[in-house]
């Protein structure tokens, strides 16, 4: 019968698993090994991870390549697969300048302070098609420096891998408020839901997990000009590796059990003074203020997007824009950008409304009726058109 | 689709418990902390309490709420039954009923409403009256009823706080001057032990009446959303609605399910290939049950 | 107001408060309030004496300060000031959009003796909000919803009053309007279409929707033509002489104030600087201020 074509069951659901159970793969062809994938999709499997909300290249690649390179399916795995993980304990909080840096930037100064790293990035590259490399060849590594590390920047001696923080300097210049240490418990967005508005830490967790092209959109909005004012100033974007440290259980001390890669990115713009100070004769001193992107990985351009999400979200909490645009606004940006909730309410649409569906074509039925029946087709008129016994 | 009455037949794909993954997936901790937010939503009838919902692997805004809420609850010898439109052999259904039977292998699944202990639903409820010793979990969407009015959830959490309600009272009363009476289809509004206005998800108004005072408990997960609210046993729910114009359920006149004959029963329409349409239960349970009963009689 | 069907009143106590005089319907004292910080300077560098509102130690703000007065049933009292002076603040603070940071206030209908506007639960609050005070904003947009029909908006004060009945409802939001001389033709339309003195008009309905013991007017005409603005005020003071309301209305116009006030507060950089009757203080204005702002108006 025609209606059991919506709810195919059981076997239906068997004959699709068998089918997602064996990709595209010509007979005889290998998978490709996990490492091959982790090494060679590398900016795939980071985008998972940070969209993932776990740190995990193994897992991140294993997902990669069950999903057949859909990137939010894989994303969702990860983020499924870490429901399912007790919380055992919590990392120390480390500092960006920990970071064994690999590349690092400043876009504000010319020089820097420990110098500028181009390192391993395709933006000065020209983006051509390497026609004649279609069939693969086994890879010859260059010869690289005796410490595995990139060239030491500036034709300088030897680079360490670590760098001040360009923020730092601008501190020290005067130019950004002072670091206030912050003693409040950070929120936790993963075991609190958000309930807004919700203050810096819950938000930058929302951005760190947001879906990428999300985050892109939304912060290409505000440098457009919806939200976004002046667009900032790049202070310093780095890629690199941080130390995840631990309290030993025993001995209770600080314990360095490995590291992860991140790209974090420190964006800098021009405050506007503080609204209660305006027209009191009281000159504040002009500062800059300093935006906020870290994520797991390299992807800087999610880095950087966060960043300018983040400033405008200040912006937006601070209620210092008269007009608000969506990158402002704290429930429009992180209630729109996840990315493993917005695709599976966007693909839930091919479930089955029919329930709802037939309930609502009952009420179009009624009002076509009505419609069709002149004295039935309008509300209730004013007073005095209604007969007396509705009074 | 399986007769009522018997547990379902293991499913064709792979069914022993999954290796690596904890009894009902979630890890107990969590289970616990969705507990307490169950149990502060029992208290506050109709109150959607915020809860660090997990990601699950059914997509979010496929069940991932109501899942949350069953994983949370289940144990050995509960009877779990699942539907989605009122139909247990609904892809979706299928699947998370799937997953729950993979995670906890010690739980029976079902289709027949009466043997279950727990009835987890997307859009629909049993025809058959629930008893007080059965939970219903509800699959939510959207679980703010405010939403349509305003969509900032600071302004929708002060207007449940101080129940300034008459923007949506006044929102109806558009509607009636607009079209002469109330459109709203699926997941009409109602207002719960007097106090809060709450989402029934959306269940047609048909199966709103056996909310009111009904002897189980209704449980609602948002999991997307990340809320979860409650209607407990013996709780007064009254759709909105005006003296003039009262609340009214969806009416079938003059037609039947063409399967079991039913004229008392959620009906959903059908085409046919002639551009013709015949009607069906919802609840296909429901309908089974009814068919074999009068081919007994017969 | 006794024209008007009288909506049912179900949290009403009735019993008057104490320590308010007899005849008074609120009671406000020390209302302040501050934007930002606050330091135990602000109040004594701020003010009228040294013609500022922002604190030179903390950079707060001070909207509003030491605000007290009396309002007595059926009587209207007139705050006039220039642009922020805090007369606006004052309106919000009682009508309940923004909260005073000290002060208290005392409303006859709570019935209870000193149980304070001002700390009172969020859902009481509303029920104020809701029952006893009405406000006809500045402008249209702050009092009405544009999304909904001009009746609508009637319809949501009754509504909040928990009239559940359309035929009801629309009876008396068509008695509302007509009394406000909105055309009964125009009730389903949008108030987007509509005058801004039609506007103004349907806002005064709203406020007296659920016939509220306070009414309150900021700058209700200054956004209208004069023509206009004098069939509104007329209005007003029909209102004044059939029911027992009391009104407080601020306006920096001393013509509004002379018209619908009997007594007035004429306020500066947050303070209230000269109050009495209002012929007197317009006759022979006592404090600078008052006489640079009689003397502007009649040269």
């Amino acid at each position: 019968m025609a209606y059991t074509s919506v709810r195919a069951g059981a076997e239906a659901i068997a004959a699709a698993e068998r089918l997602i159970q064996s990709p595209g793969l010509e007979n005889g062809e290998a998978l490709l090994e996990l490492r091959q994938v982790r090494n060679q999709f590398r900016a795939a499997v980071d985008q998972i991870m940070g969209e993932g909300g776990l740190y995990a290249p193994d897992l991140a690649a294993l997902a990669l390549r069950q999903a057949e390179g859909d990137m939010a399916e894989a994303a969702f795995m990860l983020r499924a697969y870490r429901s399912t993980l007790p919380r055992l304990g919590y990392a120390h909080p480390v500092r960006g300048d920990e970071m064994e840096v690999v590349r690092r930037i400043s876009s504000a100064f010319r020089d820097i302070p420990g110098g500028q790293l181009l390192g391993r990035t395709r933006d000065y590259t020209q983006r051509l098609l390497d026609l004649d490399r279609q069939t693969a060849n086994a890879f010859v590594a260059p010869e690289r420096s005796e410490n595995g590390h990139a060239p030491a920047p500036n034709g300088a001696g030897s680079w360490s891998g670590y760098a001040k923080k360009v923020s730092d300097t601008m501190r020290a210049m005067g130019l950004i408020p002072p670091l206030v240490d912050q003693t409040a418990e950070p929120d936790d967005i993963t075991r609190h839901s958000m309930r807004f508005p919700v203050r810096r830490p819950a938000w930058l967790q929302g951005l760190a997990r947001g879906e990428t092209g999300a985050l892109v959109c939304l912060a290409y909005s505000a440098l457009r000009g919806y939200g976004g004012g002046d667009h900032g100033t790049i202070a310093d974007l780095r890629v690199g590796d941080l130390p995840l440290r631990v309290t030993h259980p025993f001995t209770n001390q600080p314990l360095t059990i490995g590291t992860y890669r991140v790209t974090e990115c420190e964006m800098t713009g021009r405050e506007k003074p503080p609204a209660t100070a305006a027209g009191n004769g009281h000159h504040q001193p002009a500062m800059y203020g300093l935006s906020y992107g870290l994520v797991f990985g390299q992807n800087e351009r999610k880095a950087i997007s966060m960043s300018v999400l983040d400033s405008a979200l200040m912006a937006g909490a601070g209620g210092g824009e008269e007009n608000p645009a969506p990158a402002n606004d704290q429930e429009m940006v992180l209630s729109n950008t996840d990315g493993i909730e917005s695709f599976g309410f966007v693909e839930h649409l091919k479930l089955p409304h029919f329930v709802t569906f037939g309930s609502g074509l009952q009420v179009t039925e009624q009002l076509n009726l009505a419609a069709a029946t002149p004295a039935n087709g309008h509300g209730p008129g004013p007073a005095e058109d209604v007969d007396d016994e509705f009074r | 689709m399986s007769a009522p009455g018997h547990t379902l037949p293991a499913a064709a794909v792979e069914t022993a418990a999954l290796p690596g993954y904890n009894y009902a997936f979630l890890d107990e901790l969590s289970k616990k902390a969705i507990r307490r937010a169950t149990l502060k939503a029992v208290a506050i009838p109709g109150y959607q309490v915020p809860f660090g919902s997990r990601e699950l692997p059914i997509a979010r805004g496929w069940g991932t709420g109501g899942l949350q809420l069953t994983l949370s609850l289940i144990g050995p010898g509960d009877v779990v039954k699942v539907i989605d439109q009122g139909a247990d052999d609904s892809v979706n259904a299928v699947n998370i009923r799937r997953l729950i039977e993979r995670t906890a292998p010690d739980v029976t699944t079902t289709t027949e409403t009466a043997a279950a202990t727990i009835i987890q639903s997307r859009h629909r409820i049993p025809e058959l009256k629930l008893r007080a010793d059965q939970i219903m979990i509800y699959q939510v969407p959207l679980p703010e009823p405010l939403r349509v009015i305003e969509r900032r959830e600071a302004e929708t959490r002060r207007m449940h706080g101080e129940a300034d309600y008459s923007r949506m009272w006044v929102a109806l009363y558009e509607d009636i001057v607009r079209n002469g009476r109330i459109t709203r289809a699926a997941g009409y509004p109602v207002l719960v032990h007097h106090r809060h206005i709450m989402s029934p998800s959306p269940v047609p108004r048909w199966d709103l009446p056996p909310l009111h005072m009904a002897e189980n408990l209704s449980l609602y997960g948002a999991g997307r959303e990340k809320r979860i609210y409650a209607i407990p046993p013996f709780t007064d729910v009254a759709p909105l609605a005006f003296d003039d114009y009262p609340f009214a359920v969806e009416a079938f006149p003059g037609r039947r399910c063409a399967l079991c004959g039913s004229e008392t029963t959620f009906l959903v329409p059908t085409p046919d290939e002639h551009g013709q349409s015949y009607d069906v239960c919802s609840d296909t349970d429901w309908c089974a049950a009814n068919r074999q009963q009068k081919a007994s009689e017969a | 107001m006794t024209a008007l069907a009288s909506p049912a009143r179900s949290h009403h106590a009735a019993p008057a408060a104490e320590t308010v005089a007899p005849g008074v319907v609120l009671a406000v004292r020390d209302m302040t309030k501050l934007y930002g910080p606050g330091c135990p300077e602000c109040l004594r560098q701020t003010g009228p004496a040294v013609n500022r509102t922002t604190c030179p130690v903390c950079g707060t703000v001070v909207a509003c300060a030491e605000i007290t007065f009396d309002l007595k049933a059926g009587a209207t009292l007139g705050i006039v000031g220039e642009s922020g002076s805090g007369k606006t603040t004052v309106l919000r603070c009682l009508y309940g959009d923004t909260g005073p940071t000290t002060g208290v206030a005392t409303l006859l209908t709570l019935g209870q003796p000193g149980r304070d506007l001002f700390t009172l639960d969020p859902q009481d609050r509303r029920r104020v909000r809701n029952f006893d005070i009405g406000m006809v904003y500045q402008t249209p947009r702050q009092g009405l919803r544009f999304s909904i029909s001009a009746g609508g908006n009637v319809a949501e004060r009754l509504l909040a009053a928990e009239w559940r009945q359309i035929k009801r409802i629309r009876d008396r939001a068509a008695e509302l309007l007509d009394r406000m001389e909105v055309p009964l033709s125009r009730m389903d339309d949008m108030p987007a279409n509509f005058s801004g003195g039609m506007q103004q008009r349907v806002q005064i309905a709203k406020a007296l929707a659920n016939e509220p013991v306070i009414l309150l007017l900021d700058e209700m005409t200054s956004g209208l033509d004069v023509s206009v603005q004098a069939g509104v005020l007329d209005l007003v003071q029909e209102i004044q002489h059939e029911s027992n309301i009391a009104v407080i209305v601020v306006s920096h116009d001393l013509g509004v104030i002379r018209l619908l006030s009997d007594t007035a507060m004429v306020m500066k950089n947050g303070c209230i600087v000269e109050r009495g009757v209002t012929d007197q203080i317009l006759e022979d204005p006592r404090h600078p201020y008052t006489q640079l702002l009689v003397s502007s108006v009649n040269s």
